[in-house]
Order: C-alpha cells, then structure tokens, then sequence
C-alpha cells in the first residue's frame, strides 16, 4: 500500500491526536475541568467546515469564470464534507453541553448559527437533485452557493459576537477563550489536531470525486 | 438607468392593470390573520412579533414568487434582446422592494385590527416591517430566480430560502422586541446597520450573479 505523504502525515498526527488528546496533560479550569479534552475534536470540526466551505465556493467561482465540470464537482464533494464536519461539530458539541451546560441544545446563538449552516448547505444539495442536466445543475448550484455562502458567513461570524452566549469564549472570539489553553494545548492543537483532522476531510473529498469520476467512466462505457 | 425605470414601469402598469397579485396576496393576507385570530384571539407581545414575522415570511415568498415564474420563456428571450441581465434584475427587485414594502403595512394594519395593538413605540415597529420587508424582498427576488432557472415551482424557493433569512428574520424579530416598551437598547443601531448591510450585499451579489442566470 503506497500512501502519499500528506496521507501518512494525517494518520499520524490523528493517532497522535487520539492518544495525547486523552491521556496528556490538561489545565484545571472551573466547569470545563477535563471537557477541556473536546478543544483536540470539536474545535478543529468547525475550522475544518470553514475551510471547506471556502475552498467549496472558490470552486464554485471558478466554475462559473471557466465553465469546466471538475470545477464543479470538486465544489460538491467540498461542501458535502463540510455538511459532514458541521454535523460532527454539532454533535460533539452537543455531547459536551450535555454534561457542560445540562443539556445537549440551549439555543445558544453558536448553537444556531451552526443550524443554519447545516440547512442552507442541504437545500444546496436538494436544489442540485432537481435538476439533471449536468450543466444547468452545475451552474445554477454554483450561483446559490456562492450567493448561500455571501450570506452565511458575515451572519456566523458578527451575530454571535453580538448576542451573549454560554460558549466559552462568551462575547468575543466565537471559539474558545483563549486564556483557557496553555501553551502546550496550543501547540498540540495547531500542529497536530487541526491540520490532522483537515487533512483527513481532505482525504474524504478526494476519495469520493474518484469513486464518482469512476462512476461516470463506467456510465460512459456502458 | 432607463431601462431600469422602463422595466419597473412595465411591471407597474401590468399590476395596476390586472391587478392579480395585489388584491389575491391582501386576500392571503387577510385570510391568514383572520384564521390566527380565530385560533388564538389576541396573543401575547412575545407571540404577536413571532406571529407578525412569521405570516411576513410567508406573505414574501408567495408575493414574490410570481416575479420570474410568471414570465414566459418566450418573454424571457424577448427581454434578453431589448435589455441587459442587470437592468432586468434590478427592476424586479425595485419592484418587488415595493410591493413588500406596501404589503407589510397592509399586514401591520390587519395584525393591529384582529390581533391587538400590542406595540407601544407604533412608529418605529412600522418602520421596521417596512425595513424587514424590504429585506425579506431583496432575498426572496433573487431565489425565485434561481427557482425560475431551474424550472421549480415556490416551494423550492421556500426551501432554498428559508434556511438562508433565519438570521435576517432573528435579528429582526430581536429589533422589532423593542418597540414593544419604551426601553431603549444601545445596540439598537449596530443591527440596524448591520441589516442595511446585508441588503446592500445581496443587491450586489443579485447584480454580480443573475448574468449567469440569465444565459443559457
């Protein structure tokens, strides 16, 4: 089995991640305690959704400049990987505010905001499934993602910082306070956990444009 | 610009001439409110603003579902020769900015008629429903294009929209809260711009996007 390396450098940093992320050292801090461990799983969900959403409608852009096919399917699979990334996010952030906050939903703004996307991203795909032609689904879905994600972004990033939340970080940075980490945690995060865990939605979408392209080969030879 | 003008013009006259959507949308709006009265009678604050925003999201989508899904393909090809995709866009959206605008004060007077007048600041909520019509408008002109395009009828429109106006309409409702008592909120302003904004966004994004609509 032959791996390119950023495939290896993946499974390492999520074995590494995997093992740190329960048995190493964490801060004590009052009513996170040890869910502080869920900084390595959760956080890096939602940074990975980002940026598959962007490179999604940067394909999407590219798409409508050169009306080239891969364009468009790479903008599908992104975006279907980071429908995946948003439910893991909202659900490990569910299972924390479940033993956090009480209970699992509490619509805490972050918590709709997170909804939000969800939705618009699956209408994304139920307006691609009505139609057929290749073209015209191609084209018209690039219209509404780009449109969807104008529309999404300045909502999830600005109104959450507007509305008092129980989301650590509370008013300001939407994430986590960053006086809640040590360094150490720091470290493993930005080195290990967030690259890992993108790398591997990385390695989903490129899985699954192959498995299509080969799909349509075998339509086309049928 | 005047072919702006010459299409809104267009869209006007046909209004005032068959004068379909005006009167079968108040008669929507007004059946829908008469039921809400009869099954809720005269609700509270909390309840009346959620029930005000919620029948003017519905009114929208049915008010302006019309605009593209009306015209003809073979209309379509018509306007494609006389005019460009931005000028068309930027009539309807004209167009449809003031159809909402009238609409939400048709539906603010039914609301206050059957459902009370809970509102103690009338000016401000009325400048609101107009704000938030307008808004609402904006978005819902630009999906039903996209529907149009991919030859769906408004419950895709519905779908499509929805999930996208939650924040729109949240922060609206939020706004509308105030008028309710005489409290004044200090971050009162920064939503408003922050609204403006957002409309000015999807004037741009309509005006940028609808060309590639438009072709086939």
């Amino acid at each position: 089995m032959r791996l390119a390396w950023w495939k290896i450098l993946c499974i390492l940093q999520l074995l590494i991640i995997s093992v740190a992320g329960f048995l190493g050292d964490v801060p004590a801090k009052p009513i996170l305690n040890e869910t502080i461990r869920n900084y390595y799983f959760h956080v890096p969900m939602w940074f990975g959704m980002m940026i598959f959403f962007i490179v999604s409608v940067v394909n999407s852009v590219k798409y409508l400049r050169s009306g080239n096919l891969k364009h468009d399917s790479l903008a599908v699979e992104y975006a279907n990987v980071g429908l995946l990334y948003c439910i893991l996010g909202l659900s490990t952030g569910m299972i924390w505010a479940n033993y956090t906050w009480g209970k699992a939903w509490s619509n805490d703004p972050k918590q709709i905001g997170a909804a939000i996307a969800f939705l618009i991203y699956f209408a994304y795909l139920v307006l691609r499934n009505s139609m057929i032609d290749p073209d015209k689904r191609a084209k018209i879905g690039a219209v509404y993602n780009i449109f969807a994600f104008a529309m999404l972004f300045p909502t999830i990033w600005i109104i959450p910082r507007l509305l008092e939340s129980l989301h650590p970080g509370g008013m300001g940075n939407p994430a986590l306070n960053p006086g809640d980490v040590d360094s150490r945690m720091r470290y493993l995060f930005y080195l290990v956990a967030f690259p890992g865990w993108t790398l591997m939605g990385v390695w989903i979408a490129s899985l699954s444009i192959r498995l299509k392209n080969l799909e349509e080969k075998k339509l086309q030879h049928a | 610009m005047k072919a702006v003008i010459a299409l809104f013009k267009k869209d006007l006259l046909l209004e005032f001439r068959q004068q379909y959507t005006f009167y079968g949308i108040l008669l929507y709006v007004a059946s829908t409110i008469f039921v809400l009265y009869l099954a809720m009678g005269q609700p509270e604050d909390q309840v009346w603003n959620g029930l005000f925003w919620m029948i003017q999201l519905f009114v929208c989508v049915n008010a302006v579902a019309k605009s593209f899904l009306q015209e003809s393909r073979g209309r379509l090809l018509y306007f494609y020769s006389i005019a460009g995709p931005r000028d068309f866009i930027l009539s309807k959206l004209l167009f449809n900015v003031l159809l909402m605008a009238l609409l939400s004060l048709v539906s603010w007077i039914l609301f206050g008629l059957l459902l009370g007048n809970p509102v103690q600041n009338g000016l401000r909520f009325m400048g609101l429903a107009v704000f938030g019509g307008l808004g609402l408008s904006l978005v819902f002109t630009f999906l039903s294009a996209i529907a149009a395009r991919a030859q769906q009828n408004a419950a895709l429109m519905a779908i499509l929209g929805f999930p996208l106006i939650i924040p729109q309409i949240l922060l609206m409702m939020k706004l509308a809260n105030t008028a309710f008592s005489q409290v004044i909120q200090d971050s009162l302003g920064m939503i408003v711009l922050l609204l403006a904004g957002l409309d000015l966004l999807v004037v741009a994004l309509a005006v940028i996007l609808f060309p590639f609509l438009w072709k086939d």
